[in-house]
């Protein structure tokens, strides 16, 4: 099933990222994720495809289309290349430049965007801390004015893409504490003071590296400054509904992945002298999965419609993403139970997506923040 | 250059589990199915943009390539699709599936050639869902064309075009002059396969057929895309082949171990009978 947004464009770049999938990453999926690592090439390839910043602006070197776009690229790249890592590898830019789209000055978006959508440079976004996750108005990490610089102290942990990250929009304290000093720089490779930690083991989407960033004495340009000073957390908060809408988009292909590989092997798997699809019990599984699916594909769909129309959705975001998680990580495990003992093998493609899945109610904002956020709209 | 490529929706294999056959056999029921362009007429389509280009200019079209295709409005996804990466403007003749065969459309080709006056018409061997094999054959003796079938290489010369067909046991080179009829196969898809005279010959293209970028996907909308009646274009439309009957194949039947050579052999000989 698609997107009910979904018209020619997306139907046409699907079977582009489909077929680049197939060519590009699905030989190379179980390799890539085993070696937590996948090569730096593959960013230029998709770029050459068309297929890595489509919903960026044409004049950034962009597709000129919209979120909408780029959720179904990942999910034709996930449902056809079966490496999850790789695919939200490749994708970090979609949480690193919207701010500098958003709030940019020219002069910042023409020298950072155009380069990070033909694949040169790869972009990270730094928020987390060691002492601060959910918490983002309680991050540690300062930036001190000094002439046309800002000299940068503080550790950023579990940044996505941070091994090879060559521009890290990083959330910086520049005022006082609370939300209202924060303020978001975007710091380059190279910069003096500025080291990858170590890169961190995960639970799953082992093809993405991510790591631990160390600004020490960090001395970044001031024209680096993304907005207003002070005013980066509005910011890091618009930025955050947008990254939750697609991360939704990811547990939907996921669990479709998942369900796909169910419904094959079930198929194929004889038990008892019958294919296992042939027990009542087995098919009433895959319908439960289907079913859970379908509601939150249909809930992601609004909020990417209700999102492009202009309206105000951190809400529905929030719900959104708690829904597709949830049912992401329901539809993973009932995927595993289906496959049995070869569901438990590395050898199995579902084994991969259950630990992948556990990420979702946790990165991009927890279940319970989503929750808080729900209840604070809501108004209770 | 001038270059008409013909199109076909196939039903896509990936979905191959949805074809349904309803009792009696006399059709099949292709609701529900999804369909995508036959490979061998993207590769036809790759090889028409590479003769009409400098492949290190591939925005830069140096010629004209016409896609066309037969059936129901649906189809325009497929001339879409070719628009966005490269060809110039389409046609799709209106008609459903089951008013087509080998020998009308071949017909309804030489009528669209007879009118656009291309300098080749280049297209895949066969479609992967009759798996016929014919069409081309066919227009090019309705036309009284030279015609270079099963083509793994071609290159560009003045008035005709160098071919080169995969045969057993090696390579045979073909000139065709123009205008001719090429038909391909998937080797002409290689980094090296095809060459237009702008083209330097030390130029690789990436393996395989190109990808549309969305602002393509955007442009393709409004490039043009004409519609011909069946009618207008084949006098006699009586289908010469008739479909009798169709049954799925058996379903796979569980196998077997044996537990040695010799029952292998005698399983073989005796139940499987094939040796």
């Amino acid at each position: 099933m698609t997107y009910l947004f979904e018209d020619d464009s997306h139907a046409a770049l699907r079977a582009s990222a489909k077929r680049f999938a197939e060519a590009h990453i699905a030989p190379h999926a179980r390799a890539w994720e085993e070696a937590g690592l996948f090569p730096r090439e593959l960013y230029s390839k998709l770029a050459e495809a068309g297929l890595h910043g489509a919903s960026y602006p044409e004049a950034h070197g962009g597709g000129g289309g919209d979120l909408g776009h780029g959720l179904v690229i990942a999910e034709e790249l996930i449902l056809a290349g079966k490496s999850v890592g790789t695919v939200v590898g490749l994708g970090s830019h979609g949480i690193a430049l919207p701010p500098i789209l958003a709030a940019g000055t020219a002069a910042q978006r023409a020298r950072f965007v155009p380069r990070v959508v033909s694949g040169e440079l790869i972009a990270a976004l730094a928020i987390t801390e060691p002492g601060a996750g959910s918490d983002v108005a309680g991050l540690r990490t300062t930036a001190r004015r000094d002439g046309e610089h800002y000299v940068v102290d503080g550790t950023k942990t579990f940044i996505t893409s941070g091994t090879r990250a060559d521009l890290v929009t990083v959330a910086v304290r520049t005022g006082g504490p609370g939300h209202a000093g924060v303020s978001m720089l975007v710091v380059e490779r190279g910069t003096p003071g500025f080291t990858v930690g170590k890169k961190l083991d995960k639970m799953g989407w082992w093809a993405s590296d991510t790591a631990e960033l160390v600004f020490e004495g960090c001395r970044v340009p001031a024209s680096n400054l993304i907005g207003d000073e002070n005013l980066g957390f509005l910011l890091i908060m618009q930025n955050f509904a947008t990254e939750r809408i697609f991360l939704a988009g990811n547990c939907v292909a996921i669990a479709e992945l998942a369900y796909r590989e169910a419904r094959a092997y079930v198929r194929s798997r004889e038990a008892f002298g019958k294919p296992l699809a042939a027990f009542q019990v087995v098919r009433h599984k895959l319908a439960d999965m289907a079913s859970r699916i379908a509601a939150a594909r249909a809930l992601t769909g609004e909020v990417v419609t209700r999102h492009l129309r202009g309206e105000p959705v951190p809400a529905l975001a929030a719900m959104a993403k708690n829904t597709a998680t949830d049912m992401c990580s329901f539809v993973c495990d009932q995927a595993v139970q289906l496959f049995g003992g070869a569901g438990y093998m590395r050898e199995s493609v579902v084994e991969r997506l259950y630990r992948d899945a556990r990420l979702y109610p946790i990165g991009g904002g927890t279940r319970e923040i989503m929750n808080e956020i729900i209840c604070k709209v809501e108004g209770y | 250059m001038k270059i008409l490529v013909p199109l076909k929706r196939v039903a896509d294999p990936d979905n191959a589990n949805k074809i349904k056959i309803p009792a009696g056999g006399a059709t099949i029921d292709t609701t529900g199915l999804e369909w995508k362009p036959n490979p061998f007429d993207e590769y036809a389509l790759e090889a028409a943009l590479r003769l009409t280009e400098n492949g290190a200019t591939p925005k830069t079209r140096g010629g004209e390539v016409i896609v066309v295709t037969f059936g129901p409005k649906e189809c325009e996804t497929t001339l879409r699709a070719a628009l966005a990466t490269g060809a110039d403007r389409a046609i799709r003749v209106d008609a459903k599936d089951d008013e087509l065969d080998g020998s009308i459309v071949a017909k309804a080709l030489r009528a669209i050639v007879d009118k656009e006056k291309p300098d080749a018409v280049v297209m895949g061997k066969q479609a992967v869902d009759g798996d016929s094999n014919q069409i081309g054959q066919m227009l090019a003796q309705h036309l009284g064309w030279p015609q270079a079938t099963f083509a793994a290489t071609i290159e560009e010369e003045d008035g005709a075009l160098l071919v080169g067909r995969e045969v057993d046991g090696g390579v045979i080179t073909l000139r065709v002059k123009l205008p001719a009829l090429v038909t391909v196969d998937l080797r002409i898809v290689a980094p090296t396969s095809v060459y237009s005279k702008q083209t330097k010959r030390d130029f690789k293209y990436n393996d395989g057929v190109r990808f549309a970028a969305l602002p393509a996907i955007m442009a393709a909308k409004k490039k043009p895309l004409a519609e011909l009646k069946l009618a207008e274009l084949v006098s006699d439309t009586a289908l010469k082949v008739q479909y009798s009957r169709f049954e799925a194949p058996p379903s796979r039947k569980a196998g077997i171990k044996v537990k040695d050579v010799a029952e292998l052999v005698t399983r073989l000989k005796n139940e499987a009978k094939v040796i």
